[in-house]
């Protein structure tokens, strides 16, 4: 059963490159955990820690006051790359709830809203303001309200957000997704009778 | 008069079972590949007690983490990888599902396999949980990547939802000059448009350039649509398409086949069809490509020469440049000409396909490599075919470890074949990311002619320029 999502209120990190993608978030030698296992010591491994697994100073997550974010506002094309979900069980499993960015690669944020993590859309001017709240007042909070559908900044500043309505209801229940689709079974069963026909070429179809 | 369509559209409806209150629509589900990494996927199936609804339309294929030098246990990089090699074999098993196993000759990387065994067809909905799945599209279906909750879930409905993708065609016009490979034309049009180009949007790639192309070049053009941020990319379906086809294992025979190459003919997009979205790209203008940051969009012809990020008004962008060019390794404004490179790996789903392996043949026939040089075949039947044309002698003879297994091998670098830190590496395959061919690996991709001329000279070379015999 996946955490419900209405309302957070935590602290946010700003991360001001483009494109941080899933092997960012997670490298590659790491995706062969089982689920149970604890994914979040992994987060941003190479970014965060050095080869003899030192913490490497510069990255943000490791300054004073950011260390116990649990929102990110990212830049631009956040978890762009593989379709890794250990990337999102990464965040998940490391406390984050929210990432805030101008976009995501579509793959991250699809595999977002399957494990209760919100992934939020805003202008660039508004993302760029955030982030500048952020680096002026490390520790700063940020509240991600998903039945307002608004991005409360550090200033108080409210801005609204779009959500596919399909998606934001999931979360705010924390749906599972196969249940949900069990619903339509008469649907799917009268589409596969129909489709046999079209595509009556396939050996496959007969099943 | 029915309004015009697109290829994807068209696509789209056919597979559109219903649709509900909030606009998602529940997509019907053709064909579904599963590696070693679907393992959520079948412990999410199985924890919830569900069954696969229909195993004659997944296949199962190890690629990720199966070594290349041989299959023997010590082959293996350690036990945990043979382990999830071997859980992948009983999960499909277990579920009934189309399996290539170890020992089948026509196992390789999934993206390789599902065209070559005409898995793949015009028209369908093709799914895998690897992002590289929008390789497929390139026979003129709708392939896209997607998370293992997904891939679950289409396990357990051969369905998924999904809010309807905008559109965005891509025009290359024009004609490519010689030494100028599908590479180099998809690393153009990602230079051009950038890595979040196509984000939110399925590309259909057109225009005589890419009518072109070949099948293999259209699977290398499409295999990198995710790299410029789109769901997916396809070509329409046409001669080419059916000559490929024509013939293979699972493509339809005789009777079937008439009937299905007549409905796959109706699927190429209406000539008044629109686009949410507009690109195009000259053929013409194209050169040999190499990547020089680590984004797919850090691209340059090989002509040119990295930025300077002093030169970079614009702070944030010039920190941003500071930092690749940190990562890479690379001096302000060098020549890419005079970069050196350590390593070449010649492989993965963007380029271990036969026409590749014979493009690298070309250059390196002959030749002595200066630096190591790793070549692995895309499937089993590839690496037969090279062996027939005797291009593995050519390889052997210019000092290439030639691997005799085929998989996903260096691209991500978690077999047990990677880039070490700091080593540079021309690569064939996709991603330039920091850290994805190993910790701190600097890749720079390239075609596989590219690749093989950076063998030889040690250092990035014009293959334009490379005397051949």
């Amino acid at each position: 059963m996946m955490k419900p999502f209405t309302r957070f209120t935590g602290v946010a990190a700003p991360m001001d490159q483009d494109n941080i993608d899933t092997d960012q978030i997670l490298p590659a030698r790491h995706l062969m955990m089982p689920r149970d296992e604890r994914y979040g010591s992994y987060v941003f491994k190479d970014l965060r820690l050095n080869e003899e697994e030192k913490e490497i100073k510069d990255f943000v997550l490791n300054k004073e006051g950011f260390r116990s974010s649990r929102i990110i506002v990212a830049a631009r094309n956040f978890g762009c790359g593989s379709s890794r979900e250990g990337a999102v069980f990464t965040l998940v499993d490391a406390g984050f709830r929210s990432i805030i960015a101008t976009s995501f690669g579509d793959i991250f944020y699809n595999n977002s809203f399957n494990n209760g993590l919100l992934p939020v859309v805003l202008p660039e001017e508004t993302v760029e303001l955030l982030r500048q709240q952020l680096h002026q007042e490390p520790g700063a909070e940020i509240t991600v309200d998903l039945e307002e559908k608004t991005v409360t900044a550090p200033d108080q500043s409210v801005y609204p957000f779009e959500i596919d309505a399909h998606r934001r209801n999931r979360l705010l229940k924390g749906l599972d997704a196969v249940g949900y689709t069990m619903q339509f079974e008469n649907e799917i069963a009268a589409f596969e009778k129909k489709y046999r026909r079209q595509v009556s070429w396939e050996p496959n179809s007969t099943n | 008069m029915t309004r015009p369509q697109s290829l994807f559209e068209k696509i789209w409806e056919q597979h559109s079972i219903t649709s509900n209150e909030a606009g998602q629509t529940l997509l019907f589900i053709d064909r579904h590949y599963c590696h070693e990494l679907s393992f959520h996927a079948f412990n999410m199936l199985h924890g919830n007690d569900r069954k696969v609804r229909h195993p004659e339309r997944t296949f199962a294929i190890p690629d990720h983490y199966t070594p290349t030098s041989g299959l023997k246990i010590s082959d293996y990089v350690n036990d945990d990888t043979r382990a999830l090699v071997k859980n992948l074999v009983s999960n499909a098993k277990r579920n009934k599902l189309n399996l290539f196993d170890l020992n089948d000759k026509r196992r390789g990387i999934i993206h390789v396999v599902g065209p070559e065994q005409g898995i793949t067809q015009p028209g369908m909905t093709i799914v895998c949980g690897d992002s590289h799945t929008s390789t497929h599209g390139a026979l003129g279906g709708l392939a896209f990547g997607i998370g293992a909750s997904d891939v679950s879930h289409v396990l357990a409905t051969q369905t998924l939802w999904q809010p309807k993708p905008k559109s965005m065609r891509v025009t290359v016009k024009g004609h490519r000059s010689i030494g100028v490979t599908a590479k180099d034309v998809i690393l153009g049009i990602i230079g051009k448009i950038g890595a979040a180009g196509g984000s939110g949007h399925v590309i259909e790639y057109a225009g005589q350039a890419i009518k072109n192309l070949s099948i293999e070049e259209r699977l290398t053009v499409c295999n990198m649509s995710i790299e410029a941020g789109a769901r997916a990319g396809m070509i329409a379906p046409d001669a080419v398409t059916f000559d490929y086809l024509k013939g293979r294992p699972y493509a339809p025979q005789g009777v079937n086949w008439d009937m299905a190459q007549e409905f796959w003919s109706t699927l190429p997009s209406d000539r008044d069809a629109s686009f949410d979205k507009e690109a195009s790209v000259d053929a013409n203008e194209i050169e040999p490509m190499v990547t020089w940051g680590t984004s797919p969009e850090d691209v340059l012809p090989i002509g040119a020469s990295v930025p300077d990020p002093s030169l970079e008004k614009d702070q944030k962008q010039q920190a941003a440049l500071r930092r690749k060019m940190d990562y890479m390794g690379l001096r302000p404004g060098q020549a890419i000409s005079d970069i050196k490179v350590d390593r070449v790996f010649i492989g993965s789903c963007t380029n271990s396909r036969i026409e590749d392996l014979r493009e690298a043949a070309i250059v390196l026939n002959g030749q002595k490599t200066k630096i190591p040089t790793l070549i692995v075949p895309g499937s089993g039947l590839i690496k037969e075919q090279a062996e027939q044309e005797g291009l593995d002698k050519i390889f052997i003879n210019a000092g290439v470890d030639w691997r005799p297994e085929a998989g996903c091998s260096m691209c991500i670098g978690v077999n047990g074949d990677f880039v070490k830190n700091e080593e540079r590496c021309a690569s064939t395959s996709n991603r330039n990311f920091e850290g994805r061919q190993g910790r701190g690996a600097r890749t720079h991709l390239v075609s596989p002619a590219m690749a093989a001329a950076a063998a030889v000279n040690g250092c990035f070379t014009d293959v334009r320029r490379m005397e051949t015999e």
